[in-house]
Formats: C-alpha cells, structure tokens, sequence
C-alpha cells in the first residue's frame, strides 16, 4: 500500500509541477489543482497508514493504538477546504486576466 | 497575569470586529465608514500598545498565552504573545493605522471592499505573529494572502491583474510547500505546537533527524518565498510596485512575516539553546541573505520609479534580517530588530510618499530629469530663468524633507534610527566571539556596502524628483494623505532619540528569544502543569 500510495502522489505532483511551469493560465490551475492533491495525500500519509482503524476513539479506555491518528485526517479537510477557496479566487482572476489581455499566456502576451 | 492572557487574542478580534462591522454597515455614508474604520485602526494600536507595556513590566521571557476553546496546551491550539510577536504586532497596527488614514483619502474607493479586505489582511498578520501553532500559522497565512490577494487587485487595471495572477501562482505554490514541510515535522515529532516541537526535537531517532530537517528545509523555502529572499523573490517588485500605494505600504510588513517564522522557528529548534550538533540551516540563511542584499542593491540602483526603488529596498531590507538570523547571536538579532521596525515604517512611508510625488509634482517633470540623464543637457541653459522658482511652496519643502528622512533610514546615516539599528547589528556581530570570523567580515561588509548602495540610488532619485521645475500654481497636498507619512517618519526619528530605552527592551526581547527553554515553559509549563 505503501508504494502504490507513494506512485500515486509523485505521479500527480509530477504531473502537477509540469503543468505549474507551463505558459497557459488554464494549464497552471490544473497543475496546481494536481499538486494540492498531492500534498493532501501527503499529509495523510505522514499520520501513518493504517488499514481498517477508525480516527476517533469510541469508549473511555479505548487503546488508542488500535485507532489510526486523528490528526492529520483533521488537517487535511482544512487543507481541502483552503485549497478549494484559493483555486476559486485564482479562477476569477484567471478570468480578469484573460477578459483584459485577450488572451490566456501567464504573462498576458499574445502568441 | 490572567487578564494579560486575555489580552493576547484581542489583536486577532478587533480586526476581524472591523471586517463584520464593514460587511454589516458597509453601505454607511462614506464619512460616516471612514470614522468607523479609523475608529477601528486607532483601537487596534491602543490593544497593542497595552499588550506591550504588559508584556515590558515582567522580564524578558514574560508570555501571555492564550489557549483557543481551553483545550489543554500541546493538544488544542494556543496563542503565544511574547515581546517579538507583541513587537510585530505593534509595528502592523502602526503601519495598517498609517495606511489606512492615507487611503481614506481617496484610494478606498478606487474598488470594492477595500475596508473589509484591509482589516481581514490586518488580523491575519496578527494571527500569524501570535500564533504558538504551525498549523493555525498556516492557516494564517492564508488568510492573509487571501485578503493580500483581492487588495493587489484594489483599483484593477491590466497591470495589476497581471501582477497579481504572478502573486497568486506563487504563493499557492509556497502555501503546498508549507503544508508538506508541516506534515514531515509533525510525522516526525507527533505534535504541532511549537512549544512542544522544541521539547520533542531533541527526542527524534537519529534515522528520522534528516526527515525532520527536510521538513524545517522546505519549510524554510516558504518562508523565504514569502520574505523576499533571493533566488525566490521575482515576484516581489512587480506585485508591490503595482499595488495601490496604501496597499504597498502595508505589505511592506507582510515580507516581515516569513522573516519573523523563521527567526521564531530557528531561535526555537535549531539555535545555540539548542546541542551543537542539531545546528542546522545557518549558514544557508548568511548566503541567502547575502545575495538578496547583493541583489537588492544592484536593483535599486537600476530603478528609475520610486515605486520600484522602494521595492527593492524591501528586498534589501529582508536580506538584511535574515543575515542577522543567520548569524545566530543575541546582540545581532537585538539590532535586527531595531532595524525591522525602523525599515518597515520607512518602506511604508516611501510606498506613501511615491503617490503623493505623482499627484503633486507633474509626472513629465519627473520624466524630462530621467531623459536628461541619458540624452545630455545642452537645453538646460536656454530655460534657466524659467528653471528657478522664486521660493519654493511649503508642501513642496515637506515633501522633500520626507524624502530625505526616508533615505537616511533605508540608507543608514547618522544621526537617524536606520544608522544606530546597522550599528547595533555591526557591534554586536564584532564583539560576539573571541575573534571575529570571515562570517563576522562579511556580514558587516554588506551592511555597510549596501548601505553606499541604497544612498546613491536614493539620492539620484531625489535629484531627479525634487530638482526639477515646480508646476504652476501652488502645490496642493492633502493633510489626510500627508499626515500618516510624517507620522511613520516622526517615528523613525522617535525611535533614534528614545533609542535608549528602546533598544534595552528589544535586548530584553533578543535575550529571550535565543533561550528557548523560557519559551517553552511559559507554554507548556502553564498549561500542563496540574
């Protein structure tokens, strides 16, 4: 699980820093898109992966080694939750961008 | 000491107390919602003046900790107000009140929503600097670069837009870069609070050391994007010279926050209170800060507009304090924050500055000084009656005097405050160690360098600003506009005559910073304690 968790994330930040670097503003917000899902799965991966274990402990003398860690499951529903809201903003300036140059190059030339 | 707790959190409320009232009352009668939002600035920098003077009647390492939803200390999130952050958060209210008393002339309503952006951006920089969570930093942090982001826009136009999907990319980029630099320390270490983080890191197993520092590395490289450091600061100039001017002046104290986190994580978990052998990053932190300066400059030297000039002063200035991070020593980070204080009010008060020279001086005046330079002056002598204005308006004289303050800050001459913060930062780096070291050389080489640097480019934007043909008529300034600049300045000046008394409290403040372990207690010792 390890390994295929490892795959998925270096495919998609690969993928997401070469669609970053290219010119087009809709290519950068996918690549952008692509690399918060990476440091999403990152950060859940750095709790530890666990099979069938629930986060949040049920009864007061639970083990707590029988759950998997809470924590970062926690911090990456906020990380989803801002990631979202930033693509949304980087989305409508997006849309200034090209209704004021004309054309979608990052740098608002032509081709 | 219970109250003083209390106060901790109320830089965070009040701003966002103005951001509900302007969304409430937002269609006020204008006068009406300027006296609001001043109201609000103005309580803003009372709370932080009391946070201050609360935090200066205990001793060096006094904290005023505040733990959100009173959950215990390592488990729930905590705001940690001691003498930097109540600094940081003193100097932002300082710069938000100037800037948003400047705006209140005319610039609020060049776009929508200008006072609910300004004050969302306000209490995230507050939050940034209180927070004892790197998380609640993170998030933070992007709650002020949501708010930076629709204020880069304020006032629209091509240029701006431009400049703004640039600073936008990229900070999206830093904000993936922090979230993965806190996932591996908190893989490593198991907890967030930064408290906590200290007490932890000595505990990691030697083959998780190296995981633990890749995370505090690319950690570090966010913060740096967000200082301004070089190679990572392309974004600087372009963003802040677009900006509208009260804009530009507050973000003059946003590069200040990734310079405060990585003095905050640096003194805490990798300096000298720290073992020798988990030293780690300084000497990066001399290099980078180096080639920023360097940079910074070179390109003041090559700005033509003030704006741009005042852009890369920024750009020096953040290379400055992180030379002074890097160097790692008490008396050394006293000056450096001397200097960022004084620095950040004068950036602000240039980006000020810049936009009453454009209103009152005619921008071909400007024009015609920059073309001489590159196309002779065999003109000069046919207009020379013309030339000499009989006596030179009173605004005009204030303006430029302003001007002059502002250069002998960002330059550091005597006799003002920019002077005696490079002092202090010099003095203190010869007389750390037994003998000064090649480190100890250089760094007082680039400061004083740099300041030759910044003299020059100041001076020969003053002389094609200022010696030129006044228009016709009288020069009209507003005292809305004028007022906060000779304010930031005043203060500057302020601050080189209560030098004293001011730079034995920041000692105080340095002395604490660089022994973590009062940090630490004060966290964790008053939460956990039964």
């Amino acid at each position: 699980m390890e390994l295929t968790l490892a795959i998925a994330i270096a495919v998609l930040a690969g993928s997401g820093v070469y669609l970053l670097l290219r010119p087009r503003t809709f290519q950068v917000i996918i690549g952008l898109s692509l690399v918060s899902y990476a440091v999403n799965l990152f950060i859940l991966s750095m709790g530890r992966l666990r099979m069938d274990a629930a986060p949040i402990l049920s009864g007061a003398n639970a083990n707590p080694a029988d759950y998997t860690d809470p924590v970062p499951q926690a911090l990456v529903l906020t990380a989803i939750v801002i990631g979202f809201a930033m693509t949304a903003l980087f989305l409508v300036v997006l849309l200034a961008a090209r209704g004021l140059t004309g054309n979608d190059h990052v740098d608002g030339k032509g081709n | 000491m219970d109250t003083m707790n209390h106060i901790a959190i109320l830089p965070i409320l009040v701003p966002l107390a103005g951001v509900i009232a302007n969304l409430v009352m937002g269609d006020l009668k204008s006068n009406k919602l300027l006296r609001l939002n001043v109201a609000f600035s103005i309580i803003l920098v009372l709370v932080s003046i009391l946070l201050i003077v609360a935090l200066a009647q205990g001793d060096g390492t006094a904290a005023a900790v505040y733990s959100l939803g009173n959950w215990p200390i390592p488990f729930g999130i905590v705001l940690v107000a001691d003498r930097l952050a109540a600094l940081m958060v003193l100097v932002t209210s300082i710069l938000a009140l100037a800037a948003l008393l400047f705006a209140s002339a005319r610039w609020y309503n060049r776009g929508t929503n200008f006072f609910p952006l300004f004050h969302a951006l306000t209490m995230g920089l507050n939050g940034a600097f209180l927070t004892g969570d790197l998380f609640n930093l993170f998030v933070f942090f992007e709650l002020l670069l949501a708010a930076s982001y629709g204020l880069v826009l304020h006032g629209g136009g091509r240029n701006r837009v431009k400049a703004a999907l640039h600073y936008i990319a990229i900070n999206l980029v830093a904000s993936f870069l922090f979230l993965i630099g806190v996932a591996l320390i908190y893989g490593t270490t198991g907890t967030l609070n930064m408290a906590d983080i200290v007490r932890a890191a000595p505990l990691i197993a030697p083959e998780n050391r190296g995981l633990f520092e890749a995370g505090a590395a690319v950690l570090g490289v966010a913060f740096l994007i967000k200082a301004g450091a070089w190679p990572l600061h392309f974004w600087l100039p372009n963003t802040y010279s677009a900006a509208a001017p009260p804009v530009a002046a507050l973000f003059a104290v946003m590069t200040k926050v990734g310079f405060y986190a990585i003095l905050r994580l640096w003194t805490l978990i990798f300096a000298n209170g720290q073992p020798e052998e988990f030293a780690f990053g300084q000497a990066s932190l001399l290099a980078i800060g180096f080639c920023t300066v360097a940079y910074g400059s070179i390109g003041a030297l090559s700005s033509k507009a003030l704006d741009r000039l005042a852009s890369y002063l920024i750009l020096v200035s953040a290379g400055t304090l992180l030379l002074a991070v890097g160097y790692d020593a008490p008396s050394v980070t006293t000056g450096a924050l001397f200097y960022v204080v004084v620095a950040t009010l004068a950036a602000g008060a240039l980006f000020l500055l810049k936009d009453v020279i454009d209103q009152t001086l005619p921008a071909e005046a400007q024009v015609l000084a920059v073309s001489l330079e590159f196309y002779g002056d065999e003109d000069e002598q046919l207009d020379e009656d013309e030339e000499v204005s009989p006596t030179t308006p009173a605004a005009a004289t204030v303006i430029s005097w302003c001007f002059a303050v502002a250069a002998l800050v960002m330059a550091g001459l005597p006799p003002l405050s920019g002077f005696l913060a490079k002092f202090v930062m010099i003095s203190g780096a010869i007389n750390t160690g037994e003998t000064p070291t090649a480190a100890t050389w250089v760094f007082t080489a680039t400061l004083i360098v740099s300041g030759l640097f910044v003299l020059i480019a100041m001076v020969r934007n003053g002389i094609n600003i200022f010696w030129t043909s006044l228009p016709d008529g009288a020069v009209r300034i507003r005292m809305l506009e004028l007022v906060p600049i000779v304010g930031l300045l005043g203060l500057c000046v302020v601050m080189s005559i209560a030098a004293g008394p001011a730079l034995g409290f920041l000692a105080d403040t340095a002395a604490g910073l660089h022994n973590p372990a009062s940090y630490v207690t004060s966290v964790l010792g008053s939460g956990a304690a039964p």
